[in-house]
């Protein structure tokens, strides 16, 4: 049945806009009087190809950081110096975001911000450590990013060690209230570095809380059809179904294991790519008790709230992309602050040595060890009547779990 | 080893997945057997396609079934004057320029495509009720429909080929382009139509598709290295072999996935592929028209 919705933001609004910026920041210095110093940002995101719509929305979240810091004032202690985005494409491809970085070097940038992709992300920084330059990962998953003994890369979000740990606590503790109604799990997983490397934490840390794994499944991007898969998964008849992969996938597999009436206790994904607003609120029937540990604001953060208000109120969606951006430029700031230079080596020390209040997501706080933000926690989400409620932490629980699902009748 | 009733299962959907590909085959082999070039468009003219279903149902309210024959009289005057305006016109005759105006079409068509329509994903909730249950197998309607609507407009255009004056006007330029014009056939018009009816069919995919798929600026190539495979394994510019064809490798890529799993079962469309260049290298029913 056709329902009425909001239509998304205008792209040619999103584009215009962060064009606008850049050259309003890039090709427009202020006229009359001494102008401030400005800061070059290398903002990475693919904003083409498969994983585009992450991209634009991460771009998003960065570029309204930037225009916030330069409207409060810029960077005080560099004499007000303003921050000026310089815009990178990776178009989803890992040779594409190193050329990037080689570009934005040549500009003259005094860190990057990137790439989504962890592949995009390990070589981009990898490349920015040539040049000793900073390195912030906004949005990317696997742990290698910070695995590398590399000085310049920071990421402030957590990665899928750290969210497998908080899923795995977090399912034990909900199969023991429902006296361990799972007993098995089926893995799938999309077979790149992000997909795969979370489903091998996953398949190693299940057995430690009574769940056995049946089977780790892997799928190729794009994948067409997972009517093969729910047919395995149904010959198996485990407990639960367990999922880590992006956004079309995840959405194909979820409404293809609902329409095949595949009687679970439970679907829980790690990083769920697909699990949003949009996802719930297009198909509430198939998301309807689905579960996520994952990237997501604080729903009792008044900042959070208002920054959610602003984007929805540019046609757009808060999604993880956006705050998680929106933080990274923050934290890039304040550590421009602290370090009152632009010195790669001062900014470098300065970002390590942070105590940054990530408050729009549920974080403790921020404490860089090799590069990672140990404050940082993933939120436990489950799709409840059309909406997402968080489910923990309990500190900033919305709501209460409901495990195991109904059955298909 | 799996049940006997889950393999059941898995050929059932590799049929029903099978039948979509034959559409976009079918369109892909035509404008092949015609115009003798492999349309690098294909894939972002069926994302385009596919976003026109999108927003008849998203700002209209529209069915995407009951769109089927408006998207399909849309895509034919698209892909005809697409053909005249643009391809007939800028490749000077030669059928070289042709491939690359088409992958330069495909450039240009998912760039405007994600600046218009943006990178997310879109979708149609449309419920047709409850799946059809047979044994173990649950058959999403839209699936049912798309195969049996998909093999009747394969049929139709078959006959729509076999009897017309124009369909046998495009079968006597396919054969031979320098008599077709002696005989006073309007061969780069002949072009242009067939080139529609080619665009025609990724229409009724699209409608076809869209109930049980998604739509980005990218999804439209998801489909088109299977449709090439279908093509050269059923024979290029054969009908009949882009229809069976499209149907076994469904059930090829059905078996293989259950059997090997996702990523390895691709590998049975590989096989073949290879094998019918080895062995068979003007297809199943190459030279069949």
């Amino acid at each position: 049945m056709a329902t009425s919705r909001k239509h998304p933001v205008s792209r040619r609004g999103f584009m215009a806009g962060t064009t606008a910026l850049a050259a309003g920041t890039l090709g427009f210095p202020a006229i009359g009087g001494a102008q401030a110093a400005t800061v070059k940002v290398g903002l990475i995101h693919p904003v083409t190809g498969f994983v585009a719509y992450n991209g634009q929305q991460g771009r998003l979240g960065a570029t309204m950081a930037i225009e916030d810091v330069n409207k409060a004032g810029g960077i005080k202690a560099m004499g007000g110096a303003r921050l000026e985005a310089l815009l990178g494409d990776s178009q989803s491809k890992v040779e594409v975001g190193v050329s990037e970085v080689e570009k934005m070097n040549g500009a003259g940038v005094a860190a990057y911000i990137g790439c989504f992709q962890s592949p995009v992300g390990i070589a981009a920084s990898q490349a920015a450590s040539k040049y000793g330059t900073p390195f912030l990962i906004d949005v990317g998953a696997s742990d290698q990013l910070v695995t590398r003994g590399l000085k310049n890369t920071f990421r402030l979000m957590p990665g899928f060690g750290v969210s497998v740990e908080q899923g795995i606590s977090s399912l034990g503790a909900l199969n023991n209230a429902a006296n361990g109604v799972a007993k098995s799990a089926v893995i799938v997983h999309e077979s790149g570095e992000f997909g795969t490397g979370t489903a091998k934490l996953l398949a190693s840390k299940l057995p430690s809380i009574g769940i056995s794994v049946k089977e780790v499944i892997g799928h190729d991007n794009p994948t067409r059809n997972f009517d093969n898969i729910a047919l395995r998964i149904r010959s198996m008849a485990p407990d639960l179904v367990m999922m880590s992969n992006y956004q079309n996938e995840y959405m194909l597999l979820a409404r293809t294991l609902h329409q095949q009436k595949v009687n679970l206790a439970g679907f829980f994904s790690i990083l769920g790519g697909g699990f949003n607003y949009k996802f719930v609120k297009e198909m509430p029937d198939v998301a309807q008790y689905m579960m996520d540990v994952n990237h997501w604001f604080n729903p009792k953060s008044a900042k959070a709230q208002a920054l959610k208000k602003r984007v929805e109120a540019g046609g757009a969606l808060f999604t993880f992309e956006v705050y998680l951006a929106y933080s990274t430029v923050m934290l890039l700031a304040q550590s421009l602050e602290h370090a009152g230079s632009a010195d790669k080596e001062k900014l470098t020390a300065a970002i390590a040595g942070s105590t940054f209040n990530a408050e729009l997501m549920p974080y403790r706080e921020t404490r860089f060890v090799n590069g990672q933000n140990q404050g940082a926690r993933p939120a436990v989400l489950q799709a409840l009547k059309g909406d997402i409620q968080v489910i923990g932490p309990e500190d900033v629980a919305s709501a209460k779990a409901v495990f195991p699902r109904p059955k298909f009748t | 080893m799996f049940d006997p009733a889950i393999i059941l299962a898995g050929v059932l959907n590799g049929l029903l997945a099978g039948g979509v590909y034959v559409l976009v085959a079918v369109g892909l082999t035509l404008i092949y057997g015609v115009l003798h070039i492999i349309n690098f468009a294909h894939g972002s003219l069926l994302m385009l396609a596919m976003y026109a279903v999108f927003f008849l149902w998203r700002l209209l309210g529209v069915d995407p079934y009951v769109a089927l024959p408006v998207v399909i009289a849309g895509a034919f005057v698209f892909g005809y004057l697409l053909y005249r305006g643009v391809i007939g016109r800028l490749s000077h005759g030669r059928d070289e320029n042709i491939l690359l105006i088409t992958l330069g079409l495909s450039i240009v068509i998912d760039n405007l495509a994600l600046l218009f329509f943006g990178g997310d994903t879109q979708t149609i909730d449309v419920s047709y009720g409850p799946d059809l249950q047979l044994g173990v197998a649950f058959l999403p309607v839209p699936k049912v429909v798309s195969f049996a609507a998909s093999l009747l407009i394969c049929a139709a255009l078959g006959l729509y080929m076999a009897r017309s004056d124009t369909g046998k006007a495009i079968r006597a330029v396919a054969r031979e382009r320098q008599g077709a014009r002696l005989a006073g056939i309007d061969v780069p018009n002949i072009f242009a139509i067939s080139y529609g009816i080619g665009i025609a069919c990724l229409g009724a995919a699209a409608c076809l598709l869209m109930p049980t798929y998604y739509v980005t600026p990218v999804s439209g190539h998801a489909f088109v290295l299977v449709a090439f495979t279908i093509v050269v394994l059923g024979g290029m510019g054969s009908f009949l072999g882009a229809a069976v064809g499209g149907l076994l490798i469904g059930v090829v890529e059905s078996l293989g996935g259950l059997f090997l799993g996702e990523q390895l079962g691709q590998i049975g469309i590989s096989a073949i592929f290879i094998l019918i260049l080895l062995l068979k290298p003007t297809g199943l029913f190459g030279g069949a028209r």
